[in-house]
């Protein structure tokens, strides 16, 4: 039954300067993905589609897209949680490049401005330490652990940055992964670039633009949360800003 | 558009506001009970320098409050940036300010005392 359904898709097909949506129709199969559908169609419908992917079980962030108007991982979206159930087919899907970056090709964008910021959020670890100081302790269940654990499984897939409306009216602002990670930094005792860490998120562009409206951390394939995170980075850059910070 | 001194500044007056905001309608509710008329109000307020110090806080934290608000606004919908955005921020400020002050001398300045 199923594998003679077809799946209705509308593909955004163009560039930088503009474009417009194509329609393809997908056989729909068992367990099929949106990345499937993807694939299908730049395999034997239309060679010139242009994608992006690299591992397909969810680890690598490179595939994420708009599907039905929002931010998901296709290889790990499967087509009937989101193509909805439209009588005698296999129902309806429509794939758009990410929200909030520039497109470079059809569903390619540019991911630059995305990393860009998490440079300028102070996202890199600064040593304290040389490498032959002894093995930093750190104790697991440290409330500053706690807090970096629970935003560390991030994998940069730029869906909270497509979801977020604070990113989509002011460009300047460093968006949820950027400060998310910032904020795992933050809660790392072994990394020795706290103060500038803080006067980065507490710049213009930084965490206090944050409406705390949430759409990162629902939409978020890994379920991490950046709205909490910023919100303790407001915390810490208030504290810092009252010299109340160690 | 905020940074971390802004987003303080905002939250500060909030917090101002909290019991200015509750006194003021607790007040006016009060105050009202059996019927109220212009005079009445000039004689309470007039030559107070408590009424004068409450709205004064009250003026002053909502200027602040308003306008730092209207700036995220402005530069998330208007898309304003830079010169135009601090212009627009200073202006709101100065504006509220300005009107509320003007009240508030209206009703404590003078009067019988």
């Amino acid at each position: 039954m199923l594998e003679q359904s077809i799946l209705a898709t509308s593909v955004w097909r163009g560039d930088a300067e503009g474009g417009e949506f194509q329609r393809f129709e997908v056989p729909r199969r068992d367990s099929q993905t949106v990345l499937d559908v993807v694939t299908h169609i730049q395999q034997e419908l239309d060679p010139s589609l242009a994608y992006r992917f690299a591992c397909r079980v969810g680890m690598c962030g490179s595939c994420a897209m708009m599907v039905n108007g929002v931010p998901r991982w296709t290889c790990r979206t499967h087509v009937s949680k989101v193509s909805g159930n439209v009588s005698g087919g296999g129902g309806e899907l429509q794939i758009a490049p990410l929200r909030n970056l520039p497109v470079i090709r059809d569903l390619v964008v540019d991911m630059a401005p995305f990393f860009d910021k998490w440079t300028a959020a102070e996202g890199v670890f600064r040593p304290s330490e040389t490498r032959a100081a002894p093995m930093a302790k750190v104790q697991p269940g440290s409330p500053a652990r706690a807090a970096a654990n629970a935003g560390i499984e991030c994998i940069n897939c730029a869906v909270c940055y497509a979801a977020c409306d604070v990113v989509a009216g002011n460009t300047d602002y460093l968006g949820p992964a950027a400060l998310n990670r910032a904020w795992t930094l933050v809660n790392d005792a072994r990394d020795g670039g706290q103060a500038e860490r803080i006067d980065a998120v507490s710049s213009e562009g930084g965490c206090h633009n944050c409406h705390s409206m949430g759409s990162c951390a629902q939409f978020c394939p890994n379920a991490l949360n950046p709205t909490a995170a910023i919100a303790g980075l407001k915390r810490e850059t208030v504290k810092a800003k009252l010299g109340w910070r160690r | 558009m905020l940074d971390v001194r802004l987003y303080l500044l905002q939250r500060l007056t909030a917090l101002m506001m909290i019991p200015l905001v509750l006194g003021h309608l607790v007040v006016m509710v009060y105050a009202v009970q059996g019927g109220l008329t212009a005079a009445e109000i000039l004689s309470r307020t007039q030559g107070s320098l408590v009424w004068g110090g409450f709205y004064g806080a009250f003026v002053l934290a909502a200027s602040i409050h308003g306008a730092i608000g209207l700036r995220a606004i402005s530069a998330e919908v208007l898309g304003l940036r830079g010169v135009g955005l601090t212009a627009l921020s200073w202006g709101v400020f100065l504006t509220l300010l300005l009107l509320g002050v003007r009240a508030v001398y209206a009703v404590t300045a003078g009067g019988p005392a």
